[in-house]
Parts: structure tokens; sequence; C-alpha cells
């Protein structure tokens, strides 16, 4: 293998790693979301269905950023760029 | 080696031996106007698909009556009951004319995500496939903001609150469709890379050992697979019609300033 070649293949590899630090903000926003809704539910047990709803579609819009830290991390493992 | 052959399993507990991560397959390319255009496997899935959702429905609703129903009658009224509900509690009763609409995509999704079961592509692993689904939204947001405020207001709303946030505003019109269409192809392609991971890491491990042990083969990523495969299809297209009826009902001006 060229240095080059293996230069590139260990940047991409170590820049997927790094891409991935984005799943801690989505972890702990969540986690916070999901809180929220446990103590809104034992306060209010008959809401409970409007409050799941409404904490899934969050978790869903908070979990977008970590989404597209993988599919930067996926592409620069499984695309090779530059080689 | 003589304890091994006593341990034979069968060839299909042995897991895969390679690990391959590529696009869709494709089947045949024209040429149209100077633009080459893919003919993806992606395409006879979703013709499947539709094939399929349109044999259930006719299924279901075939010889319906009002007096003395048959299971297949109630099945299929529960199931449009459920989707209106849905639909009245999220965008609200001068709404429900999109109940239909929300149905098709949500059944597209379902169905489309659960193929892969079958050992087949999952036709929301193409970004091609969530990105028109995206579209659709986008043209239905705006045709909403036009219908509801007219074209002078539809663009006023860019320089709104200050002309300033004009490039702001852009951005995130552009940014509600995208990030829909790269949520729900981020979890089903990721979902289904990390399952080809663990089958194949956990596949090779039993080989460096020399033991075929079945329960890391098939057992462990059957029970990861339930969460990847299961439970995130159906998340992911209940939050892309969630996500899409609150944007388009929110493109309208609320009920009470209507009343």
């Amino acid at each position: 293998m060229d240095m080059s070649e293996a230069i590139v293949l260990a940047g991409s590899a170590i820049g997927a790693g790094l891409a991935m630090i984005a799943g801690i903000g989505p972890g702990i926003g969540e986690g916070y979301a999901v809180g929220k809704a446990c103590e809104a539910i034992a306060r209010q047990p008959e809401a409970s269905g409007a409050v799941t709803r409404t904490m899934f579609v969050g978790c869903a819009v908070a979990e977008s950023t970590g989404i597209y830290g993988l599919i930067i991390a996926l592409l620069l493992i499984f695309l090779k760029p530059f080689t | 080696m003589q304890i091994m052959a006593n341990f034979a399993v069968p060839k299909i507990l042995e897991g895969p031996t390679e690990l391959s991560v590529d696009g869709a397959n494709i089947i045949a390319s024209f040429k149209l106007f100077g633009i080459t255009i893919n003919f993806t496997e992606t395409v006879v899935l979703e013709w499947i698909v539709i094939a399929v959702i349109l044999g259930v429905c006719a299924f279901l609703t075939r010889g319906m009556k009002v007096q003395g129903v048959s299971k297949r009658q109630v099945i299929a009224e529960m199931a449009v009951e459920t989707v209106t509900n849905l639909v009245r509690d999220t965008m609200g009763k001068r709404w429900l004319f999109f109940t239909p609409y929300v149905a098709t995509i949500f059944c597209f999704s379902i169905f489309g995500s659960l193929i892969s079961l079958l050992g087949l592509r999952a036709v929301t692993s193409d970004f091609s496939v969530l990105l028109t689904w995206a579209a659709i939204t986008f043209i239905l947001i705006t045709a909403t903001k036009i219908r509801f405020g007219g074209i002078g207001g539809y663009l006023k709303g860019f320089a709104d609150p200050i002309p300033v946030m004009l490039p702001i505003n852009i951005l995130s019109e552009v940014a509600t469709p995208t990030a829909m269409a790269l949520r729900h192809f981020g979890n089903i392609a990721g979902g289904s890379i990390i399952m080809g991971l663990v089958y194949y890491g956990l596949a090779s491990l039993c080989r460096m050992i020399g033991l075929q042990i079945p329960i890391l083969t098939v057992g462990i990523p059957a029970v990861l697979s339930l969460y990847f495969d299961l439970f995130s299809d159906f998340m992911q297209a209940f939050i892309f019609i969630m996500l899409m009826m609150v944007f388009i009902s929110n493109a309208g001006p609320s009920e009470e300033e209507t009343a």
C-alpha cells in the first residue's frame, strides 16, 4: 500500500471516530426529555398518550444531529474518499 | 479436530463470510436528453411493496357489509379509525382530508422497511426514496402557506420578523424536508449497516476460535435485530408522518384564528 493512501485511510478512520462524538449531544438531550416525560406522566397519568407521542417526536428531532454524525462516519468508513 | 466433527452445525448457522456495503444494484441504465437514468433494484422493490399494499387493502375491504361484519372488515375499520383519530388529534378537524395521504406514506414506509426481513434490500435505505417523500412534503407546506396567506403573504413570510433574517429563513425552509429525509434514511441505513457488522464480526470471531457457537452467530444478532429492524422501522415511519403532519398544519393559521 502506498504511503499517502495509508495516511488517507488512517485519517478517514480517525475522522469517523471523531464524527461520532456528535452522539453525546442527542444522548444527553434525549435522556433529559425522557426524564421530563416520566415526571409528567407520574404527575398526570391520564395524559400519558399525548405526553408519549410528543416525547417521541421531540426525541426524533433531537436525534437528527447524532444521525448526521453517523452518516458522516459511515461515509468516511465505507466510501473511502480520495483513494 | 475430532471433537469439531461431532459438533457439525448446519451451513445456515455459520453466519456470513463476507461483508459488503453498497448502494442499490443498478439493473439497467439508459440515457435521456444526455442524462443517465439508472433503473435500480429499489424501483423493482417499490413496485413489489405497492403490489403487497394493494393486495392487503383489496383483501381487507372485499365484501363490506353494514350488518353482520366479517373479521376482515373489523380490522380495516380499526386501521382507518386509528389513522383518522391520529390526524384529528395532531392536525385538527379541518385537515381530515389529509388522512389518506398520511396513511399511504405510513404503509409505504412500514412495508418498505420491513421488506428487509425477507433478506431483500430495504426500500427506505435508498436516500432518493426518502428525498422524494420529503419533496412532496415541502410542496404541501408551500402550497398550504400560499393557500392561507396568498403569494404576497408567502413571500413576505421570508422577511419575518426583520428583513435581515431572509437568508436564515430560506435556509430553514430547505432544511426542514432535508432533515426529515436524512433522519429516516440515517436510521434505517445505519441500522442495517450495524446489523451487517454485528453478523459479520461475530461469525468471524467464531471462525477465529474454530468453534461454531450458534448463540453468537445467530442468537445475539437476532435480539439486536428486534430493535434495529422491527422497532426502529415502526418508530421512523411514525415519526415521519408525525413531523409531516405537524409541519403542514403549522404552515396554516391555527384553528382559533380562523374560527
